[in-house]
């Protein structure tokens, strides 16, 4: 399903808003909004339209780019929603990169904003839990989690690592409620039902309250007026 | 030895010179002792042995046949001895050094320990008879001539001998203490100590650079100090060089380990004292070195001080329960000052680990850590303690605070995990970026925040300044993290207290202003924790809290047509909670009313949720005592609501809607809305509750609602009456007032005064007028008041003996118990005389004139309602009389109050039954006084002034003297009166007067020439 429409969301079709053009954007809306749930029609039609203008930003010459990829879709989130820690942001690129080609297509994009904005609670810790999977194994363990602080720790300083390993023993007892040593979907959707600050706490991977609003003030209401 | 024995051995009387040795376990240890030491210093100590007594040591023999075989070499013994046997008689043994005593005792065989009790029952001051009174002071503590004793040459031997009892009187200690404590420090210990500290200076971690003796000679008992030193105690000097501070000279004695002046100990005052003793040297080394206390708690398995502090706890506890005398011997024999010790050990820790890095704790900061103790210490200390900072500068301004000293965590939990853990999470958070602090947060809220010792080392590792930190950052996660962990932690007391010292609370309220609405409710439940605390409701206030508290009510109301306003309604709810917290100063509740929030708290009031209803309605309760709230409260139909509520299923909301009609119906208005939303039947079935806060407030409601009399009519239908009067039995105080405030209400219905009656109530409340609850008797008097006005009760409460026990009530030292309980004894005078009488027999007239001397209005007013019924019985007005009833009475006449003019003249016109009062008001001044009563606007007091002039009017003074303040112009208007009773008083009052003047006129006639003539 995914791949019948990208070739026509590819950038010739965006560069030109044509009236004809605009009625198979409204097809493709219609046909996406089906499968997302927390957009409306109208809305996914302003979010194809953002991202027909962030792709047409880069500007590609060649116009057979099939979606963003990795750094441009980086460099969006941190522009759009202030996001910097990179090695979570590949992550987050993972994600919403469902068929694993290496570029977010216009549906990826629009599906994993619905989570990403408007996911319900078990959608998100879903979606956090698939970010901080780093190998997708299943299970996020004592490794992983040391990968995802690393970053956090002070240079060249040794007893900083142990502390680290410290912290991170203290983060496993707390979330291992099988006591396998690594942390499950099913440990991490618990810790995070007891504590819902949880599910950022490897690293932040959804829009914070003040840039989602403005995301959807500026892209999903103001377009929806036009 | 003189230690045990004055302090271990049990006594049988106090009396030190009749005292026996009781048969109990310990004393024949000790006895065991002594024996042992006898037979041992003949051997190993020959020349001491010798050494010739001060006094010798006699006593009664019981078993002893004196032996002629031991011939002593000292013949005054042996004359003696020899003496006793010639006479055929058990003449008292004498000893006159130990090696003779040794020589008797062995003597005795099998009754060598009744002999040893024998003669120390006989010579209890055997030490100054043994060692003369300069030595024996010395070795009972008193140490102030010790200098002079030793460069005394000739007592040489004495001194060794002293020593020697010193060492055996500390074995025989340690024996007997075995079970009880070990906190005295020996030189066992001391060596385990030095071997544990030379292993802790070996090696390349080392905790500390050296540690040696001063000297490597060992006395046979294990010391080292030399001998007189050892006489006071000492065990040896130590000296220890730490890693990061310089050498410690440290002195181990019996009372533990302290530091010296680094002198050299063989020199009379080489060894003085420079630092508080502390139990042990690995304790002195924690305090001393940081280094040495960091690394011990981390790397060495082997804790000593620590399992030593524990074990002292659990031993300082036990001694608390021992008998006394333990007690003393724990003190005597070195631990006296274990109690602060211990306290200043865990407190100390605490600040060691607070002080991180610093390299050096310096004792005086560590004197104790209780807030209300270091207000006053700050200044003399130099403690960087923030805290105590903080509340020194403050706590003098709050008003209505009160100071508790903080528990401090028990002092093993510095040895559990959780500690640690606590600890360590607090360090990263210290250090630790955005993503990491978030991890840390989450972790902290896993703890078990309820614990008081967990919140304390948080905030004492420096947590809570780093948590309200977070809260002025922009990471909207964060804060909520830490939100959510003060919100835990600020049900905590002293952590309140913290918070506000440093200025936390202001943090709080700028959250309130937060873009996120999870923040702002997360802030106001922070808020409506800390607001338990006084200083912090000010403080809310003056940063401008309850104006943002309001608008998140506001807030809320305006969300109410978005599909999705859970979280708003969750900061709604939570603003109302913490409302309901600062409403508690009086102030706060000003500013609630101020900023408009009564009319929000109403809106708020048609929620149907519970957990959002009961900080609301309890907001509004509180605000209710303010009588500016309490109109808007009514004009908001609030009260509707409020009835609605009274039949909620939650207890907590009932109470706190009841309370708040309560307060409400003080009002006129709230008791006919009350009435008008059919409010009076859910308050009636709220007495058939057994939760006794709800009773209380709904029979609190019950009371103001019945001062309506409409309200009490509607009330009874539901026989209410009933129902309260099987409330005056076996309830807490609170509902007790209540109730009889009710009943007085109810008993102002005549129909309720007989029905009183039939429900048996009279008796219960006579039997609370036994009570002392001020409060309480003021209701219940009032009650009996309005119940003695039926005749038919006044014969109840008489034959309850009700008289005596409101009359006893006079005495109360609370005006107002005194004046109700003369109202309530005005209606049963008439009824009882009798019991009158006898009651005021009684002293009884010396405390009713007592009373009209009184400040209070209200009391004088009713004990001249009181006098004026006594006074119509002539004998108890004959002694009234005596006692001067006259000039008091007069006395009160200068008065204003109509009330007071009204029973005043009434008790004057009672008392002017007794031949010379009239006369005696007259020439006391009464009657102008009361001719002016009749210019009152008040009838009554026209009436009763009226009354009593006509009776003074019998006295041709006192006529004159109405004649001439124009007394009869008043007068004539009465006679106008509706009372046919007034009408004639006014009537004969003007006739007198006129007589009195006619004769007067007359007088003169006749003696005007006679005057005319003398001129």
């Amino acid at each position: 399903m995914v791949k019948q429409f990208k070739p026509n969301s590819s950038s010739p079709f965006q560069a030109r808003m044509s009236s004809t053009n605009k009625k198979v954007m409204q097809a493709l809306a219609e046909t996406i909004s089906q499968k997302v749930e927390h957009f409306s029609k109208k809305e996914v039609e302003c979010l194809i339209r953002k991202f027909n203008t962030l792709l047409e930003a880069e500007k590609h010459p060649d116009s057979s780019v099939p979606g963003l990829d990795r750094n441009r879709f980086k460099d969006v989130l941190h522009n759009l929603f202030e996001l910097t820690d990179d090695f979570i942001l590949d992550r987050v690129f993972k994600v919403f990169d469902k068929d694993n080609d290496s570029f977010v297509s216009v549906e990826e994009w629009i599906q994993g904003l619905s989570v990403f904005l408007r996911g319900t609670p078990d959608e998100q810790i879903k979606y956090c839990f698939q970010v901080y999977d780093l190998t997708g194994s299943g299970f996020i363990t004592k490794d992983e989690i040391y990968l995802m602080l690393k970053d956090s720790l002070p240079m060249e300083q040794q007893d900083e690592e142990d502390e680290m390993n410290e912290l991170i023993e203290i983060v496993l007892k707390m979330m291992d409620y099988d006591k396998d040593g690594r942390l499950s979907f099913e440990d991490f959707e618990k810790s995070v039902k007891k504590e819902d600050l949880i599910l950022e706490a490897f690293g932040k991977c959804l829009p914070n309250f003040r840039t989602k609003k403005k995301f959807e003030e500026q892209v999903l209401e103001k377009q929806q007026d036009e | 030895m003189g230690v045990s024995l004055s302090k271990a051995a049990q006594w049988t009387t106090f009396s030190p010179d009749a005292g026996k040795l009781k048969f109990t376990p310990t004393n024949q240890a000790l006895l065991k002792e002594i024996l042992s030491f006898l037979e041992r210093i003949v051997s190993q100590h020959p020349q001491e042995a010798d050494c010739v007594f001060e006094a010798p040591l006699q006593w009664r023999t019981t078993s002893l046949a004196p032996d002629p075989k031991t011939d002593n070499d000292i013949s005054v013994s042996t004359a003696r001895s020899h003496e006793a046997n010639s006479e055929g008689a058990l003449s008292p043994p004498t000893a006159h050094s130990f090696s003779q005593l040794s020589r008797l005792i062995h003597a005795a065989e099998d009754k060598k320990l009744e002999e040893i009790q024998a003669c120390l029952e006989e010579n209890r001051n055997f030490l100054v008879k043994i060692l003369g009174r300069r030595f024996a002071s010395q070795l009972i503590g008193d140490d102030s001539d010790a200098e002079s004793l030793k460069k005394d040459e000739t007592s040489d031997v004495k001194s060794r001998l002293m020593v020697l009892l010193q060492n055996t009187d500390e074995q025989i200690l340690r024996e007997l203490l075995r079970d009880v404590s070990d906190a005295q420090y020996d030189p066992d210990l001391m060596k385990v100590e030095m071997d544990f500290l030379q292993f802790c200076s070996e090696g390349d971690d080392r905790l500390l650079k050296s540690v040696r003796y001063t000297s490597d000679f060992e006395y046979w008992n294990g010391c080292r100090a030399p001998p007189w030193r050892q006489a006071q105690g000492e065990i040896c000097y130590v000296v220890i060089e730490p890693m990061d501070t310089e050498r410690l000279s440290v002195t181990c004695c019996t009372a533990g380990v302290f530091l010296n002046g680094g002198g050299n100990p063989e020199e009379d005052d080489g060894c003085i004292r420079t630092s508080e003793i502390y139990p042990d040297l690995v304790t002195l080394m924690k305090r001393r070195s940081s280094y040495f206390a960091l690394n011990l708690v981390k790397e060495v398995p082997y804790l000593p001080s620590a399992q030593r502090t524990q074990l002292s706890v659990s031993k300082l506890h036990d001694s608390r329960t021992l008998e006394p005398r333990w007690r003393d011997l724990l003190l005597s024999t070195g631990g006296g000052e274990e109690e602060k010790k211990l306290r200043r050990s865990s407190a100390e820790k605490k600040k060691r680990l607070e002080s991180g890095t610093r390299s050096k704790t310096k004792p005086e900061v560590i004197v104790s850590s209780s807030p209300a103790r270091l207000t006053s210490l700050t200044k003399k200390t130099s403690s960087k303690a923030t805290v105590a900072d903080f509340s020194s500068e403050t706590s003098s301004k709050s008003e209505e605070e009160e100071e508790q000293p903080e528990r401090r965590p028990k002092s093993d939990f510095y040895l559990s995990s959780e500690f640690l853990q606590i600890k360590k999470l607090v360090k990263y958070l210290k250090k630790s970026d955005q993503k990491v602090t978030l991890l840390v947060l989450c972790c902290m809220l896993d703890l078990d925040l309820t614990q008081e010792s967990c919140n304390l080392v948080i905030r004492d590792e420096g947590g809570l300044k780093v948590l309200l930190n977070l809260l002025d950052t922009n990471e909207d996660e964060c804060k909520m993290g830490a939100l959510k962990i003060l919100i835990r932690m600020s049900r905590c007391v002293p952590i309140q207290r913290s918070i506000e010292d440093m200025l936390g609370v202001r943090s709080f309220v700028n959250n309130l202003d937060s873009e996120v609405t999870k923040v702002k409710a997360l802030a106001a439940e922070t808020i409506a924790n800390v607001a338990n605390f006084p200083r912090s409701r000010r403080t809310v206030r003056q940063s401008g809290g309850i104006e943002k508290l309001i608008k998140l009510l506001d807030g809320f109301l305006k969300s109410q047509k978005k599909s999705d306003n859970s979280e708003d309604m969750e900061a709604a709810r939570c603003g109302a909670l913490a409302l309901w917290s600062c409403s508690r100063s009086t102030r706060n509740k000003k500013a609630i009313c101020k900023a408009g929030g009564i009319p929000l708290l109403g809106c708020l009031l048609t929620s149907s949720l519970e957990s959002m209803l009961i900080p609301v309605v309890g907001t509004l309760q509180e605000c209710a005592s303010e009588e500016s709230s309490r109109i808007t409260i009514q004009s908001k139909d609030i009260i509707q609501n409020l009835v609605k509520n009274l039949r909620s299923d939650s207890t907590d909301l009932k109470i706190q809607c009841s309370m708040a009609l309560f307060k409400c119906a003080e009002d006129k208005e709230t008791r006919d809305l009350v009435r008008k939303y059919k409010g009076l039947k859910p308050l009636v079935e709220l007495l058939n509750t057994n939760n006794k806060e709800l009773l209380a407030a709904a029979s609190g409601a019950i009371w103001k609602c019945s001062i309506s009399s409409e309200n009490v009519v509607i009330f009874q239908q539901d026989k209410v009456l009933e129902s309260l009067s099987r409330l005056l039995t076996d309830q807490p105080e609170e509902v007790l007032i209540n109730v009889a405030g009710a009943l007085t209400e109810f008993l102002q219905i005549p129909a309720n005064k007989a029905a009183i009656r039939k429900c048996d109530g009279i008796k219960p409340m006579i039997q609370l007028l036994l009570r002392t609850n001020q409060a309480l008797l003021v209701n219940v008097t009032k009650a009996v008041g309005a119940c003695a006005t039926d005749k038919e009760n006044r014969k109840i409460i008489d034959e309850l003996d009700g008289i005596s026990l409101l009359w006893a009530l006079l005495q109360n030292p609370n005006p107002d118990v005194q004046s109700s309980a003369a109202w309530a004894i005005c209606p049963c005078i008439d009824n009882s005389k009798d019991a009158m009488t006898t009651v005021l027999s009684f002293q009884g007239f010396g405390l009713i004139l007592n009373l009209l001397t009184s400040t209070n209005k209200e009391v004088l007013v009713s004990t001249c309602a009181v006098i004026a019924k006594l006074a119509k019985y002539k004998n108890i007005l004959t002694t009234l009389t005596e006692y001067g009833i006259v000039s008091l009475l007069t006395k009160l006449t200068n008065t204003k109050d109509d009330r007071l003019r009204h029973h005043l003249s009434d008790a004057i016109c009672n008392c002017c039954q007794h031949a010379n009062n009239v006369a005696s008001f007259g020439e006391a001044g009464a009657v102008e006084p009361l001719v002016k009563y009749m210019k009152s606007e008040d009838v009554l007091v026209r009436q009763s002034a009226t009354m009593a002039l006509f009776q003074l009017s019998w006295d041709p003074n006192n006529n004159l003297t109405m004649l001439s303040k124009g007394a009869v112009k008043r007068l004539i208007p009465m006679i106008g009166s509706t009372l046919e009773e007034v009408q004639e008083a006014a009537a004969c009052c003007v006739r007198n007067i006129r007589m009195t003047a006619m004769e007067c006129r007359r007088a003169s006639r006749i003696s005007r020439p006679t005057q005319e003539g003398c001129q």
